[in-house]
């Protein structure tokens, strides 16, 4: 599949950067017509993300993330890259989810932004190497309900 | 994308009152102002999220601090004021079923 455009930006690994983003990103989605309540999603989809890198690739050391914008004529990719030092990533996914636990004390106070990026995108693919890749997907109203039958795995 | 915080203590209960955006940045200043006052013995903390225009898991991850120690002491604390928005982040991480929450300002919309 061709694309037409590509945006990036890198950003320092700071958390006073992640809403620099969100900025770039309600741009480019609004105008590639996304509705107000997905590109909301989009937002917290890619924070997350960025905020993972910010707290668990480089643990207060300096580091930068890199963030692209793919845009396709029916969806969107998001892809956010760091390089510092990779927690592993399918045992954290694997420990997280939805609050089930009916005691309060057993609450966890994190670990939500994973589980948010999965329910608020509709593709998620992860690559691992020096550090961690994520690339996000959403379609554009309409486009998405064949598309997840098909790649809901990755 | 910054937060205001404001907090008016009452007799009865501590409100709080946010404006902005709740995110990695934000997060740690409102759990450093707000959690003095769940360390109180029966505390009653309402916290209004009108005015609140992003959060996401790092704002929640606040909450459920603020929760678990309210909790640890006797005290209680609801939610108000939330949008659409924020009302549907409480409810797809389960959220919703384990605190006070009330959407609009008013208990109503």
């Amino acid at each position: 599949m061709t694309y037409a455009d590509y945006v990036e930006m890198k950003i320092p690994a700071k958390p006073e950067f992640v809403g620099i983003t969100r900025l770039t990103l309600s741009g480019i989605a609004s105008r590639m017509g996304f509705s107000y309540d997905t590109i909301e999603d989009l937002k917290i989809a890619t924070s997350e993300a960025i905020t993972n890198a910010v707290q668990h690739a480089y643990k207060g050391e300096e580091g930068e993330v890199l963030i692209g914008f793919r845009l396709y004529e029916d969806h969107l990719e998001v892809v956010v890259s760091d390089s510092g030092n990779s927690f592993n990533f399918k045992e954290t996914k694997e420990a997280l989810g939805p609050y089930t636990e009916k005691s309060v004390e057993f609450l966890r106070e994190g670990g939500l932004g994973l589980y948010l990026i999965e329910t608020l995108m509709d593709e998620v693919k992860v690559h691992q190497n020096e550090g961690i890749t994520l690339f996000m997907t959403k379609y554009l109203e309409g486009e998405q309900v064949e598309r997840d039958a098909e790649t809901i795995s990755t | 994308m910054n937060i205001s915080i404001d907090v008016q203590e009452q007799e009865q209960q501590t409100t709080i009152t946010l404006a902005g955006e709740i995110d990695a940045y934000t997060a740690p200043k409102l759990r450093e102002t707000a959690f003095p006052y769940t360390e109180k013995k029966e505390a009653n903390l309402v916290v209004d999220l009108s005015g609140v225009t992003y959060m996401d898991s790092t704002g929640l991850g606040v909450f459920v601090g603020l929760f678990k120690s309210l909790n640890a002491n006797d005290g209680t604390m609801q939610l108000v004021g939330l949008s659409d928005r924020l009302k549907r982040l409480f409810d797809i991480t389960g959220l919703a079923d384990i605190m006070n929450i009330n959407s609009g300002s008013e208990g109503g919309v």
